[in-house]
């Protein structure tokens, strides 16, 4: 089973009149993985997770769901997920509790034990009326609402966005646990830290496409190292670094992967008396791809 | 003055989004007012006729009850005030209860407002913006038919006052919807309540009228229109009056406003239970919560118009005994009874028109969720996409035929109690009013159809019903062809009661609302989702 990938896109496009927000978007979920889908406003996350939900058809690209065709499947696909939007509006008239146990119902039941402990985990009051939740608690049921079900799949649209630090954390822990019950996550978000703390593997879009897409440590690989030393003498040239910064005695650069082994040895002509090595943070990583892009 | 600050910029704002949607509705209203005249100018031009017109409706108090009663049939704007006042009226409230609401609490439900208040915008701007702009579409609509009317080579002194006696309705309805803007939190409700005060004022002045008691219907600002009687020795005092009316409503609601939270209403929102009832877990039953308060309160209404109805209905028959020359042409076509067959089958028809409006907003729901994003929640658990629509649609269809059955149930058991038979005439009434059923559902049906094709135009639905209304109340006024006229699903309804009574146009209306319906629910299967 673990073959099957809970996610197959290849190709996939989407216009909206003039604007392409998907641009022949390949992404691969693999069965029981928590992915991290990173990409700034705009790019064409929420639309792809729409594209997957049956909700818009894509102009062009293959998709596949749990091994089946969302567009076709939809229904049968829905029983065996959950979804969590970006934008969350509840019905005025309906209680959060309510809206909670009927969006679980729809797809098939809820657990109320679960649902209990995470409306006592999320301090969420479930007997307010939807237009008095503010955006954070409105998060917070579609949330209770998505994780409270018995589910192979949860689609999860920048979950966190209105969520304070306290609660992020508590995200963080129901989704480690939700790995940790074999369920996969595709998990969009523009807050890096949290991709980084709780994904297993990243795909990075920008303009509809995948940029970048593998484990963390793969996609750090391809990247540069942050390196701080302390020297007896600085030398005048530096071959492989970038961006050095000199400052009496004290450098900072950065190195490509394949050139450390050449940069090191420099270093060590040069009478090192301090060294920091950094592996990039994904902010940077982030940060460098859409520089590299825009230039 | 810092409260109303920025009130100039937020008129931009509001001129600017409703560019468009304006001018339509000022010229529109303009033009409706435009063709009766010259319609009126051109088939009364006897004046031999123009009396016979004005006995036939002092005689006949189901017109009356429709449009008010003539002033002066002597003259051609005598008869000009008479037929488009009401009509004008009307579409003018309509017109600036949706204005208002659009972009006052319409506004603070969306968060908008929100944004504007955080600048440097006082609290009163936002309602402040909206009355300017309304007010100044009233005056828009009510120059452009003073003016329409004077170049026709009507009065000046008739055609300034019917202009202004039309501004002056809008006005009324300005304050209305500020002030109920100010008690709920919900834009619908808002509209609902201002729409509902409209009604009310209708069903008020067509009592009067009906029973030809001036002080019923000087209780309603529609009669307040008539009465100031242009064309027919006019009451310039009553312009003030109305001026006085909406300057109250305003301070009123200025006073609500300063007493509530942005964003909040009057009435508190109460908590709800922790957990779902048991019943709450299919699409039905969602809507059934979303439409069951819209629901009751049509019902609500409904029953009432019909109560009004059944009571008036008896006082047909003394009309006739009063007046020989009338009684004896009523015996020729048939006596009493069909003066009060007539009179039921005239308010049907205006009740089916109204049940077209809940119909069409009903249906429309399914786009509101839409827009909201409150459909994707729902169509992203195993609920197929039709489930979801029907919902919506079951309201529209089942909705439609209870509020009018209720409808003819109440009149006919009010007006069975005079007359000694309740019940009889109760079923006998309430079977005249479900004929209006299958013309009712092609609008829902229309309404799916273009939620499911042009989501983006479902609007449209609003504007065939107000073509349906405009055509079946003026069509023959403005010999308009029989074949347009025909193309209004309420054209083909047989005349009940007292008309002869035929089951095929119900049929294939109903055949037509289903294909449309299915065509809809087929096209929404088919396209993506979209906010709005
Ligand atoms: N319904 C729509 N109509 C037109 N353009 C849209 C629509 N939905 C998304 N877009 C456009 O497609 C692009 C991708 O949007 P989206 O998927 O929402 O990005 P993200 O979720 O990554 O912020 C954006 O340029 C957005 O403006
Ligand atoms: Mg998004």
């Amino acid at each position: 089973m673990p073959d099957i990938p809970a996610i197959l896109i290849s190709g996939l496009t989407k216009r909206f009149g003039a604007v392409r927000a998907l641009d022949g978007l390949e992404l691969v979920v693999s069965a029981g993985e928590v992915h991290g889908f990173l990409g700034p406003n705009g790019a064409g996350k929420t639309t792809t997770l729409r594209v997957l939900l049956g909700l818009l058809r894509a102009d062009a690209g293959h998709a596949e769901l749990l091994g089946g065709d969302p567009w076709r499947d939809a229904v049968e696909l829905h029983r065996r997920l959950a979804y969590v939007p970006g934008d969350v509006t509840l019905w005025p008239t309906l209680s959060g509790g309510e809206a909670i146990d009927l969006i679980g119902r729809l797809r098939g039941g809820l657990d109320p034990r679960r649902r209990a402990m995470l409306l006592e985990r999320f301090a969420l009051d479930p007997t307010k009326k939807g237009r008095t939740y503010s955006k954070g608690n409105r998060q917070k049921v579609a949330l209770i609402a998505a994780l409270a079900s018995d589910v192979e799949l949860l689609l999860l649209d920048e979950p966190t966005a209105g969520l304070d630090p306290l609660m992020e954390a508590v995200f963080r822990d129901c989704v480690n646990e939700e790995r940790r019950n074999g369920r996969t996550v595709l998990l969009s978000s523009h807050i890096l830290s949290e991709v980084e703390a709780l994904c297993d593997r990243v795909t990075i879009i920008r303009d509809g496409r995948a940029v970048e897409s593998g484990t963390l440590a793969e996609l750090r690989h391809l990247t540069r190292t942050s390196i701080s030393a302390e020297l007896e003498h600085v030398p005048a040239d530096l071959p492989g670094a970038h961006n050095l910064v000199v400052n009496g005695s004290q450098i900072h650069f950065e190195a490509d992967a394949d050139r450390l082994q050449d940069v090191l040895r420099t270093l060590v002509g040069c009478g090192v008396r301090g060294l920091t090595c950094r592996p990039p943070t994904l902010e940077e990583l982030f940060l460098r791809h859409y520089q590299v892009m825009a230039s | 003055m810092t409260a109303f600050a920025g009130t100039g910029l937020l008129v931009r704002l509001v001129l600017r989004r409703d560019r468009l949607l304006l001018p339509v509705w000022v010229v529109a209203i303009g033009g409706v007012v435009s063709a009766i005249a010259s319609a009126i100018t051109s088939v009364y031009a006897d004046p031999a006729q123009r009396l016979a017109l004005g006995a036939m409706i002092s005689g006949n108090p189901a017109m009356r009850a429709l449009t008010g009663p003539v002033f002066d049939p002597t003259s051609v704007g005598g008869l000009i005030a008479w037929r488009a006042t009401t009509i004008a009226a009307v579409l003018t409230a309509l017109m600036s209860i949706l204005l208002v609401t659009r972009h006052t609490r319409a506004e603070e439900e969306s968060g908008r407002a929100e944004l504007i208040g955080a600048g440097a915008v006082g609290r009163h701007a936002l309602p402040a913006a909206a009355v300017l702009v309304a007010s100044l579409a009233n005056l828009a609509t009510g120059l452009l038919i003073g003016l329409g009317l004077s170049a026709q080579g009507l009065p000046a002194a008739g055609s300034l006052a019917l202009g202004l006696a039309i501004a002056g309705v809008g006005w009324v309805f300005t304050g209305l919807s500020v002030l109920a803007a100010q008690l709920t939190e919900g834009a619908r409700t808002a509209n609902a309540i201002a729409c509902s005060a409209l009604a009310l004022c209708f069903l008020v002045r067509a009592a009067g009228d009906a029973a030809d008691v001036e002080a019923v219907s000087w209780l309603s600002p529609l009669g307040w229109a008539q009465r100031l009687r242009p064309f027919a020795g006019e009451r310039w005092w009553v312009p003030a009056l109305i001026a006085v009316a909406g300057l109250l409503l305003l301070g009123a609601s200025g006073l609500l406003a300063r007493r509530r939270d942005l964003g909040a209403g009057m009435m508190a929102p109460r908590s709800g239970p922790a957990n779902a009832a048991h019943s709450l877990r299919s699409p039905l039953a969602l809507a059934w919560r979303l439409h069951r308060g819209a629901l009751l309160a049509w019902t609500i209404g409904f029953a009432v118009a019909g109560a009004v109805f059944g009571t008036l209905a008896e006082s047909m028959r003394d009309i006739v005994s009063d007046n020989p020359r009338i009684a004896e042409l009523i015996s020729m076509v048939g006596g009493g009874d069909t003066l009060v067959d007539t009179f039921f089958a005239t308010e049907l028809g205006l009740c089916g028109v109204v049940a077209g409006g809940y119909a069409v907003q009903a249906a429309l729901r399914s786009r509101t969720e839409e827009a909201a994003a409150r459909a994707e929640p729902v169509l992203s658990t195993a609920v197929p996409r039709w489930r979801w629509l029907a919902g919506h649609l079951a309201f529209a269809l089942l909705g439609s035929a209870v509020i009018l059955a209720v409808t003819g149930f109440a009149a006919g058991l009010t007006h069975g109690l005079r007359t000694g038979q309740p019940l009889t005439e109760a079923v006998r009434i309430l079977g005249a009013a479900l004929v209006q059923v299958p013309a009712v559902w092609v609008l829902a049906g229309l309404a799916v159809l273009l939620f499911g094709a042009l989501p983006k135009l479902t609007a449209l639905t609003w504007a065939a019903l107000v073509t349906f209304v405009l055509l079946g109340q003026l069509g023959q006024l403005l010999q308009i062809d029989e074949r347009v006229r025909a193309i209004s699903p309420y054209f083909h309804l047989p005349q009940v009661p007292g008309g002869q009574f035929s089951a095929v146009p119900l049929v294939w209306l109903a055949g037509v609302a289903a294909l449309l319906a299915l065509a809809g629910i087929a096209a929404f299967g088919r396209r993506d989702l979209s906010g709005d």
